[in-house]
């Protein structure tokens, strides 16, 4: 164990400094700045719409600013029926989305198929991509993608950051430490 | 005109060629040869003033000979009133001539019948598919084509699998069961 020095007490920064762990500062910082792929496919976009408008607000959950570019992007919200001539377009575009990446399975269509058990329509997107929330509903309230994006925030912010992106230095470092 | 008189003049002008000319609640209803078809379609339009084709649809009559139908549906935007054609195509012929010239909205209509009952359109200028993608081996709409569909793979472009349809298409059996079993979906352990 590393031996914990004392410092001096500085009354210039005392009260401008915390102590944290490195990855629940870096997840603060994901959680509250999610930017979302609006993969909109059907009714379900409506919904995203109106959660995003002034009524619902998505911007107080810091997720509002909806980015056209998947290389902007942190979480893809895909809302509706995702149709096999659609399915490996949005493949691609998650493939698109630099890491770290979430993905939002909104409604009843895009978490398995929903009511459309057809020839056409793909069985649910987790077929293709990783999902992290679903959301049920067809569609889904605002209300209800709010609370999903709120357990995202509460997933994120509990993950591993910085051993998932650096598994060399975190290595290097719990050696040095050890 | 009414429709009634549509239809009689369309009989007066083509004779035998105008088959079974039937009214029923007020529709009219005749059944012609798929070789006539421009033929009376141009006279429709521009003797007759069936200036709207409001659609264009297709039966697959499975099991029946011949095992095709389309049926157009035409309206009078001068005389308010209704007339509807239908042609048999057997299955070995599997296309007709197109009207996508006479009545330019045909153009989808027949790609959409391309698509899903996989019948041709001769003189079509752009007979590609309309809903599913180039390349998927299937016409969907045929009665030989099971609901769930069929596995295809095009790489790159798109692939299908056949959808679990436990307990029936879209069942929902009304019961105070939980929802697992009044909606039953068995999902296979591969997918």
């Amino acid at each position: 164990m590393p031996e914990t020095r004392a410092t001096a007490y500085d009354s210039k920064i005392e009260g401008n400094v915390i102590f944290t762990r490195f990855d629940a500062a870096l997840n603060w910082v994901r959680k509250n700045s999610l930017w979302p792929m609006p993969m909109g496919l059907a009714c379900c976009a409506i919904e995203l719409m109106a959660a995003a408008a002034s009524r619902f607000d998505i911007a107080r959950f810091g997720a509002e600013v909806m980015r056209f570019s998947p290389r902007q992007c942190d979480v893809m919200i895909v809302a509706g029926t995702v149709t096999y001539k659609m399915a490996l377009a949005v493949k691609r575009i998650y493939e698109q989305m630099p890491e770290p990446k979430w993905v939002i399975a909104m409604g009843a269509c895009a978490s398995t198929g929903g009511m459309y058990r057809s020839y056409a329509v793909l069985q649910g997107i987790d077929q293709l991509l990783p999902v992290d929330v679903y959301i049920s509903g067809c569609p889904p309230r605002p209300e209800a993608l709010l609370a999903g994006l709120m357990k995202l925030q509460e997933k994120i912010s509990w993950e591993r950051s910085f051993r998932n992106q650096k598994p060399e230095l975190a290595e290097k470092l719990e050696e040095a430490l050890s | 005109m009414t429709g009634q008189e549509l239809l009689d003049s369309l009989g007066k002008a083509f004779g035998s060629k105008v088959q079974d000319p039937t009214e029923f609640r007020g529709e009219m209803t005749c059944v012609i040869a798929a070789s006539d078809l421009r033929e009376i379609a141009k006279f429709c339009r521009d003797e007759l003033s069936l200036d709207y084709l409001i659609d264009i649809t297709s039966i697959d009559n499975f099991g029946e000979e011949p095992r095709f139908e389309i049926v157009y549906h035409l309206y009078s935007m001068a005389y308010a009133a209704h007339v509807r054609l239908r042609l048999k195509v057997p299955e070995e012929a599997g296309a007709v001539d197109t009207v996508s010239d006479i009545w330019p909205t045909a153009d989808w209509h027949e790609r959409e019948i391309y698509d899903m009952m996989g019948l041709k359109f001769n003189g079509h200028p752009d007979l590609r598919r309309i809903l599913m993608w180039d390349g998927y081996p299937f016409f969907p709409l045929r009665k030989d084509f099971p609901l769930e569909g069929l596995p295809s793979e095009m790489p790159d472009v798109a692939f299908t699998k056949v959808t679990p349809l436990e307990g029936g298409p879209f069942v929902t059996v009304p019961s105070t069961a939980t929802s697992k079993d009044r909606e039953p979906r068995a999902r296979p352990p591969e997918l």
